[in-house]
């Protein structure tokens, strides 16, 4: 695992910088614990200060240091992609070795449900739910709500990859040796497909966070929790831009677009990686 | 074409059940609410002026009926399907007493019409482009390409969108930042109001276009740069084949394939992103009447949308998986 890592940084430019980029966002959402003020405050510093050596971010309308604030901000965006990355991981992997190894009818049942997941638009669906819940919505429950709706595709790259393990020499060996079908796939198959669980959930964090900027940015999350989308909603609600405030918009669409690339170029460079054609031709091979 | 014809049947039942759930969970979603449509309505018409109170009861029976929420919840479910197939899921809260219907089928052309050419374009332009890309790959200006394709592609869409925005609506104010027409001239199938929707639809589309070109470019370069190694496109080159016969015939045409599927795949992101894009350009579609719905508290237009957004997307991955088997000859053996 680590020498894969090593080779990765050392042969693969993009990995590298898609690593930095998000050891630096995380680095910079560990300045959370260390805060010297309560960020919940408002009107705790004067409004409205360009970035100056006092307020390294400056200050918004609220009267909130943005540095602060955006550590915070980013912090609990990080952890909801996380969450939603990792619930709906544990769903595509289970779903995804049951229907390659079990095959059959198991197979064709999963695989209509997934068919079904695919192609419900997710955006109405959680304007419904917030529709309904309104401040109800917090952010756990809404992670929650897309971790069952974020499984399908990556459940069915996880399939594919399944589909072909099933029938090598290995399995057969472990079947004969009396591995029940369980410690099949998760003792032996689940090592193959780990790449796949690896790059898809990058790309599910992206997701994620993309869609709970968009539901923040329109009013349609719980507002008071500090995520780089209510940072949004509010610079928008006091009009920032038009006011001259930009810096107030800056901080958040910098912090959100980092994370984006450098996830976006983890989840590249580990796909391409997975595909040894593409790896041989970026060794010179 | 027997073989077609079966494989469209089954696509067609998996779109019934794909609607069927959709919309089930659609209408229980909505009916947790614990917003009242008669009672809302009725403080609304009552607070003008007064009314005696067997006005006030009659009216009650009257919208309990309009809205058809008497009975209890598996009996309004099935009056809501009755309901749905004559097309009326009656009045909407915010724009009383126009049927949420009505509202609905007023924003869905402005939708659709972005829709369909955004994504045409994006996907026609970012495949050939990546196409050639992932063949050509010392071309220096398609190399750039690709890093502005891998630069853009992470951005959310509403701020690509914004941006649009600031750019051409304040800083050099050249296009239209908002509504689907200019006020001064009269809708209908005239000159002045195509070229006024037409410009209207400019800045939108090409927020849209922007964030989408970069998803389909990377995809299709990695497709294509893995088929260039495969033995046939060595052979057809070695025997003399014409390159644009090639690029076009023998590469790009077989890595449409996936792309294909994937556009089917994220038809329903598509979607979503429309609606911010709606809503930063105040454009008169399907998402900003969802908007306004949610903050009005207007639970049949809500319902009314997300049933028409639920439809179409379907019927679009319906579309979509019919052309498949025309471009690919191996999906009418599965």
């Amino acid at each position: 695992m680590l020498t894969v890592v090593r080779d990765l940084i050392r042969l693969n430019r993009e990995f590298g910088l898609g690593l930095f980029l998000v050891l630096l966002v995380a680095g910079f959402a560990c300045l959370s614990f260390f805060a010297p003020i309560d960020t919940s405050m408002i009107y705790m510093a004067p409004p409205d200060m360009p970035p100056s050596s006092d307020y390294w971010f400056g200050t918004n309308s609220r009267g909130q240091d943005l540095f602060w604030q955006a550590t915070v901000a980013i912090r609990n965006t990080l952890a909801f992609g996380l969450l939603v990355a990792v619930l709906s991981r544990i769903i595509s992997i289970t779903v995804g070795l049951l229907s390659g190894y079990m095959g059959g009818w198991v197979d064709r049942a999963l695989m209509f449900v997934n068919d079904i997941f695919v192609a419900l638009p997710i955006f109405p669906i959680l304007v419904l739910f917030y529709f309904v819940l309104r401040s109800d919505l917090t952010p756990l429950t809404l992670a929650l709500i897309m971790a069952c709706f974020g499984w399908p595709y990556d459940a069915r790259l996880i399939r594919s990859v399944a589909l072909g393990l099933r029938h090598r020499e290995f399995t057969r060996h472990a079947i004969f040796a009396g591995m029940n079908a369980r410690k099949v796939m998760f003792e032996e198959h689940l090592p193959y497909v780990m790449p796949i669980v690896f790059s898809t959930a990058m790309a599910n964090m992206i997701w994620s966070i993309g869609l709970e900027v968009t539901l923040a940015v329109l009013g349609f999350t719980d507002i008071n929790q500090p995520t780089i989308g209510t940072m949004i909603y509010w610079a928008n609600n006091h009009s920032a831009l038009v006011a001259g405030i930009w810096w107030w918009i800056a901080v958040p669409v910098t912090l959100v677009v980092t994370t984006f690339i450098g996830l976006f170029l983890l989840a590249v460079s580990l796909n391409e990686h997975i595909d040894p054609r593409s790896r041989l031709r970026r060794m010179g091979g | 074409m027997k073989a077609y014809l079966w494989f469209a049947a089954k696509r067609a039942i998996q779109l019934l059940v794909v609607v069927f759930f959709g919309v089930s969970i659609a209408f229980f979603i909505t009916n947790l609410s614990p917003i009242d449509p008669v009672q809302q309505t009725l403080s609304r018409i009552t607070s003008r002026s007064g009314f005696s109170p067997e006005a006030v009861e009659q009216m009650r029976t009257a919208l309990t009926e309009l809205y058809g929420v008497d009975g209890s919840m598996f009996e309004q479910y099935l009056n809501f399907w009755r309901r749905l197939s004559t097309g009326d899921l009656g009045p909407s809260l915010i724009a009383f007493p126009t049927p949420a219907m009505t509202l609905v089928m007023r924003a869905l052309p402005w939708t659709v019409g972005l829709l369909a050419f955004s994504i045409m374009m994006t996907w026609l332009l970012g495949n050939m482009l990546g196409g050639l890309a992932g063949y050509f790959q010392n071309n220096r200006l398609l190399k750039a390409f690709g890093v502005v394709a891998m630069g853009v592609q992470p951005i959310p869409y509403y701020i690509v969108a914004f941006l649009m925005l600031i750019l051409f609506g304040f800083i050099w104010p050249i296009l239209p930042i908002s509504g689907g027409f200019a006020m001064n001239v009269r809708p209908g199938w005239n000159m002045p109001f195509i070229l006024s929707v037409l410009q209207h639809a400019i800045l939108p589309s090409m927020s849209l276009i922007l964030v989408g070109f970069g998803t389909w470019f990377l995809g299709m370069r990695s497709l294509v740069s893995n088929i260039v190694t495969e033995d046939y496109v060595t052979y057809a080159e070695l025997a003399g084949v014409k390159r644009n016969r090639i690029v076009f015939a023998y590469v790009m045409r077989n890595a449409a394939v996936p792309q294909l599927t994937a556009l089917a795949m994220t038809l329903g992101a598509i979607f979503s992103g429309t609606i911010i894009t709606e809503q930063v350009f105040n454009y008169p579609g399907i998402g900003t009447l969802l908007v306004d719905a949610v903050n009005g508290g207007d639970n049949a237009t809500v319902l009314a949308v997300s049933t028409v957004a639920i439809f179409s997307v379907a019927v679009a991955i319906f579309i979509v998986d019919l052309i498949h088997p025309i471009l690919d000859p191996r999906v009418k053996a599965e």
